[in-house]
């Protein structure tokens, strides 16, 4: 390979944009054999790699990659496997430019290697090719909860059942998988095919999952270590409390939250003609925040048939949402209406959203967050003419099991106050982790701190 | 999945269910509701919880048949499962956290709209469980629509049946029973507990502003997932927005904003009313068109 070639990423192959922002099947499809082994070939497998710390679960990636070069794929899928339990998901949704790709030598003067893309096709070929990942280590007959099943959960319930532990993940939706079944969009992650396998994956090592239980108001932590004799907790609730602005005209009909809207639609599949969960969208819809909620929200407004608007009170270099799902979001035709902030949603005499009364911001001085402070211009009021208004301004943790477990520290944000290695908290035997304890983060975070948490929980029960 | 082990046509299109659902059943407590999803395509549709048996691990509920999911649930039959059963959710009354003495030198009246007498039914057996007597009204359009009459009069000290017809009990709707017991027959409550369409607890809430009795309502609005994640359930409470579904249902009906209230409850209604004629109407509602379900 030449060091031309060795600087320019194997391009992946994606579905056109005009197509694709009429369906809701997956952008990105993915290498073929041939192009995964060239852009394995890329990989210089540094002795001392530092894409590897920038992966918050520590795969070995050299050595994945290094199986892919030989075209040995069931062997790179079993080394994945040692770190992470949802490789096809992780290579979706990752933001890599931060982690592990954002690390990689190469792309100090060329390209970083495509770690995601390569790690999606190794996870979807295992799954396409029944590679069984089941191995544990022999039983200890001993009983952990795990709650929550979102990536923080499914990681630590996995690691722990790997090490063979009995554990039992307790759901409050009817559907395994957080944040992944009810957030992100069927076209950045498709359900059925990819979540639901590996969840299946997480059940063959042995985990049981209870759905439509919810801790806090079905059972509480207390009676789960009395009664049922779990003899260790793990906390991977999320941050699912969704933030309103606050302003006038906000309970009108047409505002949501973006986790209501995405919930209809990912969860309870409203796009689909044969089910029964109703979803309502106008022909103009505005999405208010930046973030990588807003982006999925926009996509889906947008698939439904809205003309959509991105509506942000910073300036687009600004945007919390990643680099890769502001491009597709453009590219589909998604319209940015940065520097703006509305402050009131008008309401027609009939109770529905008829427009958006919104006031052009500038950019002042750095605030605490280091980011530049959006100041209202003055004078520069307007309206927007949306039917639609969707909230995605963040998330916090629901108060439901911090408020009926006795002793379990909180802190102001009503996140669960939890050791930053351990993932312990204030009462023993209870750990948490992800958002939860972090507040809305990344899926990868979140899987980060379920490993923790196995390990920690694992040198607790053993020393028990 | 969970068993409906009962199931009981009470009146015309309002039929009970036991449902098999031990967890449930053992934290159920009065005031709570329950998210149930017929089936993998079905909505999830919460309803009050009706009675529970937490020894036979059995939750009760009573839903009229109103929208496709509601009748689609009317078809199960004894011995079938249904999908997703979920609860208890919302918080419990507020009496229960209450000292039982104090309770007793209360006097208190429950009203009950329509379906209400369900939910109403559980809070009332409870008072009569530790010993609390209670007033009970229990509003129904005729006679051939009133439910759980005999249940209920076995937990009532004195239960008060309105027609809005008058062929059963007093004649009138529950808003007129409530102002006779009052006005002519002398009685005097410290606190009212209203459950029933938004329309009579707007009204009954509007009566009992005026007569200063303090006023709990069990609201009822769409919902999605009912844990607090969407906010689809949220109402205006005393200027403040609460969801329903983790600061409620029960709130104190002098603060409610009944109109917006009712007015989110109809977000969905023409969906609901094509959803409907294409259960009743079959392939002649969309005339194989498109498939695209009407306009957006």
């Amino acid at each position: 390979m030449d060091m031309a070639d060795r600087m320019k990423r194997t391009p992946v192959k994606e579905q056109e944009p005009k197509i694709r922002a009429k369906n809701f099947d997956e952008v990105c499809l993915g290498y073929e054999e041939e192009k995964a082994i060239q852009e394995a070939n890329r990989c210089l497998t540094c002795k001392n790699p530092k894409c590897v710390e920038g992966c918050p679960v520590s795969v070995n990636i050299p050595g994945f990659i290094s199986y892919v070069k030989e075209g040995k794929i069931e062997e790179a899928a079993k080394e994945i496997a040692k770190y992470s339990a949802l490789p096809a998901v992780c290579g979706r949704v990752c933001p890599q430019e931060n982690q592990c790709e954002g690390k990689c030598v190469l792309g100090i003067k060329g390209q970083a290697v495509a770690i995601g893309k390569l790690e999606k096709f190794v996870a979807d070929w295992s799954r396409k090719n029944n590679v069984d990942l089941s191995q544990t280590e022999p039983k200890n007959n001993k009983k952990v909860a795990v709650v929550g099943s979102g990536p923080a959960g499914l990681t630590c319930a996995g690691d722990l059942a790997k090490k063979g532990y009995d554990v039992t993940i307790f759901e409050a939706l009817h559907e395994a998988g957080g944040v992944l079944v009810y957030g992100i969009p069927e076209f950045r992650l498709p359900k059925d095919e990819v979540v639901k396998a590996e969840i299946e994956n997480i059940k063959k090592l042995g985990v049981k999952i209870e759905t439509n239980v919810i801790v806090g108001r079905t059972v509480t932590i207390d009676e789960l270590i009395e009664d049922e004799k779990f003899e260790a907790v793990f906390i991977g609730s999320g941050a699912g409390l969704p933030k309103f602005m606050g302003i006038p005209g906000e309970n009108a009909n047409g505002v949501f939250s973006a986790n209501e809207f995405l919930t209809r639609v990912n969860l309870m599949k409203a796009f689909k003609e044969e089910y029964h969960t109703p979803v309502k969208v106008g022909k103009k819809v505005a999405v208010v925040g930046g973030g990588n909620v807003a982006m999925d929200a926009a996509r889906t407004a947008l698939r439904l048939g809205a003309e959509t608007h991105i509506v942000y009170r910073r300036g687009i270099d600004e945007l919390p949402a990643r680099a890769e799902e502001v491009h597709h979001a453009k590219e589909e035709g998604i319209i940015f209406d940065v520097l703006t902030n509305p402050n009131e949603i008008l309401v027609d005499e009939n109770g529905w959203v008829k427009g958006m009364k919104c006031v052009k911001m500038g950019l002042g001085e750095p605030d605490a967050s280091g980011r530049r402070r959006p100041v209202e211009i003055e004078g520069s009021e307007f309206i927007m003419d949306v039917e639609t208004v969707i909230m995605s301004l963040g998330t916090s943790p629901n108060p439901l099991i911090s408020s009926t477990t006795e002793g379990l520290e909180i802190n102001k944000w009503k996140c669960i106050v939890a050791d930053e290695t351990t993932g312990l908290t204030s009462r023993e035997g209870v750990y948490a982790g992800g958002d939860a304890v972090t507040g809305a983060a990344t899926v990868i975070l979140a899987m980060g701190a379920g490993k923790n948490a196995a390990k920690a929980i694992d040198e607790y029960l053993k020393n028990k | 999945m969970y068993k409906i082990v009962k199931k009981r046509e009470l009146t015309n299109n309002i039929f009970l269910m036991d449902i098999e659902a031990p967890r449930v059943a053992k934290s159920a407590n009065p005031g709570q509701f329950i998210i149930i999803k017929n089936d993998e395509k079905g909505e999830r549709i919460p309803l009050t919880i009706a009675d529970y048996d937490k020894e036979a691990g059995t939750v009760s509920i009573v839903f009229q048949t109103v929208g496709q999911g509601t009748k689609q649930l009317a078809t199960f039959n004894e011995g079938d499962y249904v999908r997703d059963f979920v609860g208890p959710l919302g918080q419990p009354s507020e009496f229960i956290h209450e000292n039982i003495e104090e309770l007793k030198k209360k006097k208190l009246i429950f009203i009950a709209g329509g379906v209400g007498a369900a939910p109403v039914y559980p809070q009332v057996k409870w008072m009569k469980e530790n010993g609390i007597d209670v007033d009970v009204i229990v509003g129904s359009r005729n006679k051939e629509l009133l439910i759980l009459e005999d249940e209920m009069r076995s937990v009532a000290s004195n239960l008060y049946i309105a027609t809005d017809d008058g062929s059963y009990g007093f004649n009138g709707r529950v808003t007129d029973c409530l102002k006779d017991l009052v006005e002519n027959k002398g009685n005097k409550y410290d606190h009212a507990i209203v459950i029933g369409p938004m329309i009579m607890m707007k009204f009954m809430v509007a009566l009992t502003k005026e007569m200063d009795i303090p006023t709990t309502v069990s609201l009822n609005p769409i919902m999605v997932d009912g844990t607090g994640m969407c906010g689809a359930c949220r109402v205006t409470v005393g200027g403040q927005v609460k969801f329903a579904c983790v600061d409620g249902p029960e709130f104190d009906g002098h603060l409610v904003d009944f109109d917006e209230s009712m007015r989110r409850q109809a977000l969905y209604k023409s969906e609901e009313g094509r959803a409907q004629l294409k259960i009743e109407e079959g392939s002649t509602h969309n005339h194989g068109g498109c498939g695209c379900g009407g306009e957006k």
